[in-house]
């Protein structure tokens, strides 16, 4: 840190902000383009840059997510076509890298690499839509309840205790033994529904804690409106926290879509999930750990990306972390 | 309230306004918050005008209302807690407070605007200044991205910010806290009000940049000829910049006077305190002057004159009727322009 930040500022909040070019020459300027102002995000995103733990994650999460977009790139085999003749539950080959040997064949002579490539896309799906849901739901009412209060805050708040008072998975189950056919947005809605509400408590306290700062009363009394005040001015310094919890939930719901699948209550056979997998493979487990293993294994790993990911996050937009 | 005829006989001291309207007339305001304890009552029947290039300093310790009175007139109080049980906050002749919502915050900004104590928390930490700047021509003029950047360099230039143009994209938390308030009245300024009320703007900062802002601010006030409420507990500062003080204690206005007058010759034994418990150097080696006791409690304002328990001067009457603002005059009955004085004994304190 050059020491000029030092004595232009106390703050610490400001620890690695560049002194700016105070009285400088234009030309100076463009010399330190590295000095350029960073915002909180942009700080955030310095921080972040000199993580490995973000550069880990995030590699990972790129390939899941072209793995889940383009599940053709990486095998020419039909995850669904089963050859019992052949391949029933033959072990893996782990020298046959990408081949559809490679992670061996499940009970109806499937190969297990190929279908751990096509559940991809199910889980990946299922996570991030779940999270945006309920980031946007969550979100919106904790902000409203924050913000207004009163009785809309009285209003929401009961209505997120009653939610949060259901048990999650067992809510979920209930909703989704209510359809017969369980299709993936059927469990995204069924784990949106119920998992909102800790996101709607997370935005409404840093909502309170944002709309008491001075600025807010700075642009009311410059004229700004409410919206413009919510959006412009409370939500960028509220909002924070949210995708922090956000980003760790995400791993979270890959795992209870996961967890429903495994107990015949998620997703269902013609789709493929790891879940089902995992579910199917548990069955003959003694002989053939790697019917199990492998989607098991593929899961944990994205589970463990995204938290990881998650916790980058948080130490990057948390000052009082560094 | 009595209080109100008293204040409309004192004649405005220099630039009164077209007509007969001032820019601005609080009208025996009263403000109180609602608490778990009570009634907490932090304005009582406040009454001033301002006018155009006219600047009002409104002085008192902190609690005697003069922040509460400011957030009344922009009407950014939070209420609840806040009620203004009776009062007229008038701006050009048309209360504010009777207004509707909407066209209340056209006035803010645009008509009326303020500056705020602790810039840095005034500031949006996650915008850029130039952003926040912009933000006040892109919303209230419709002024695009562009042209509201170049408006927000032109606003940093003309509040003196070196290298303005390099530093329009800086953030709050990279300017010392003297450029932060400045960047707060080019804010305020934006829009170029009628009025700015500037709360303690120099409080937070260090006395070799309050100097500065004060001075930018006067310039500013000169050459827009704007009204302008300075809020202080700092009588150095209002002396260089007011026409004319209000002193504030409990609520309620105690004394006013011209500049000059106050300094000279205050009518009530709170200025007095307050103007002897400034140090001196004539006075190096001796105890400095305090007024005794404590302000007092909103929630438990004592009977008569709220001054009594603390005041040197304090009779019967005190303890029993509430001081209206007497008009002060000459010891021969001479009106002096602008005085008034809400003690009993406002003779004897002028005139010893």
């Amino acid at each position: 840190m050059p020491d000029v930040t030092k004595a232009q500022t106390t703050d610490s909040a400001t620890v690695d902000a560049v002194a700016p070019p105070a009285v400088d020459a234009p030309g100076k300027v463009s010399a330190q383009k590295s000095d350029k102002p960073r915002s909180l995000w942009g700080d955030a995103w310095y921080d972040l840059r000199h993580r490995p733990m973000f550069w880990i994650s995030s590699v990972l999460l790129v390939l899941l997510l072209v793995i889940a977009a383009f599940p053709g790139m990486f095998t020419s085999v039909d995850p669904r076509d089963g050859d019992l003749v052949h391949h029933y539950l033959s072990k893996p080959e782990l020298g046959h890298v990408f081949q559809p040997d490679w992670f061996g064949y499940d009970q109806q002579g499937r190969s297990i690499y190929a279908r751990v490539i096509y559940g991809t896309r199910a889980s990946i799906l299922v996570g991030v839509c779940v999270t945006a849901a309920v980031t946007l739901i969550g979100g919106l009412l904790g902000m409203l309840a924050g913000y207004f209060g009163g009785w809309i805050d009285s209003v929401i708040s009961r209505i997120v205790d009653i939610f949060f008072g259901l048990p999650f998975l067992l809510g979920t189950m209930v909703v989704l033994n209510a359809f017969t056919e369980r299709k993936v947005y059927v469990v995204i809605l069924a784990l949106a529904f119920l998992g909102w509400t800790s996101i709607a408590r997370v935005m409404r306290s840093s909502v309170i804690t944002a709309k008491q700062a001075d600025y807010v009363t700075a642009a009311r009394a410059l004229g700004a409106g409410t919206p413009r005040i919510l959006f412009r001015h409370v939500m960028p310094n509220a909002v924070a926290p949210t995708i922090v919890v956000a980003t760790i939930a995400l791993g979270g719901y890959i795992s209870a879509e996961a967890t429903l699948s495994f107990l015949g209550l998620g997703l269902s056979d013609p789709t493929i999930s790891w879940g089902i997998d995992i579910s199917e493979g548990s069955k003959v487990i003694r002989d053939n750990p790697h019917t199990l293993l492998f989607p098991a294994g593929m899961l944990s790993l994205t589970v463990f990306a995204f938290i990881m990911l998650g916790d980058a996050v948080r130490d990057a937009l948390d000052p009082k972390l560094r | 309230m009595t209080t109100i005829d008293k204040t409309r006989n004192v004649p405005e001291p220099r630039g009164a306004a077209e007509g007969d309207v001032p820019l601005l007339e609080v009208r025996d305001l009263h403000v109180e918050f609602h608490t778990r304890d009570g009634v907490a009552k932090a304005v009582n029947g406040v009454n001033y005008t301002v006018n155009s290039g006219e600047t009002l300093a409104v002085l008192g310790e902190s609690g005697s209302g003069k922040s509460v009175t400011a957030q009344a007139i922009m009407g950014i109080l939070d209420m609840p807690p806040g009620r203004i049980p009776q009062g007229q906050i008038l701006y050009r002749g048309e209360d504010m407070l009777t207004m509707s919502g909407d066209a209340r915050r056209k006035i803010r900004g645009q008509k009326i605007a303020m500056i705020f104590q602790d810039a840095l928390s005034s500031l949006n930490p996650v915008l850029s200044v130039g952003y926040q700047l912009g933000e006040m021509f892109r919303v209230h003029q419709g002024l695009s991205k562009k042209d509201a950047k170049a408006k927000a360099i032109e606003l940093m230039d003309r509040v003196k910010i070196p290298a303005a143009k390099e530093r329009v994209g800086d953030y709050p938390h990279q300017f010392s806290g003297g450029m932060r308030q400045r960047i707060m009245i080019a804010m305020a300024l934006a829009l170029e009000p009628d009025l700015i009320i500037a709360d303690e703007p120099t409080t937070a900062l260090d006395v070799t940049v309050q100097a500065q802002v004060m001075d930018l601010l006067a310039e500013l006030q000169r050459e827009y000829n704007m009204g302008l409420i300075l809020i202080t507990h700092d009588l150095g500062v209002v002396a260089d910049v007011a026409d004319k003080i209000a002193v504030m204690y409990a609520g309620r206005i105690v004394e006013t006077a011209p500049v000059h007058e106050l300094y000279k010759r205050p009518a009530h034994p709170y200025t007095k305190g307050l103007l002897e418990s400034i140090p001196r150097l004539d006075q190096k080696g001796q105890d400095l002057y305090a007024i005794k006791g404590l302000p007092p409690n909103l929630l438990r304002i004592p009977t008569g004159c709220a001054f009594n328990p603390r005041c040197p001067q304090a009779q019967d009457i005190c303890r029993t009727d509430v001081p209206p603002l007497h008009p002060v005059t000459e010891r021969d009955g001479a009106e002096l322009a602008g005085r008034g004085s809400a003690c009993h004994f406002w003779k004897e304190t002028i005139h010893g």
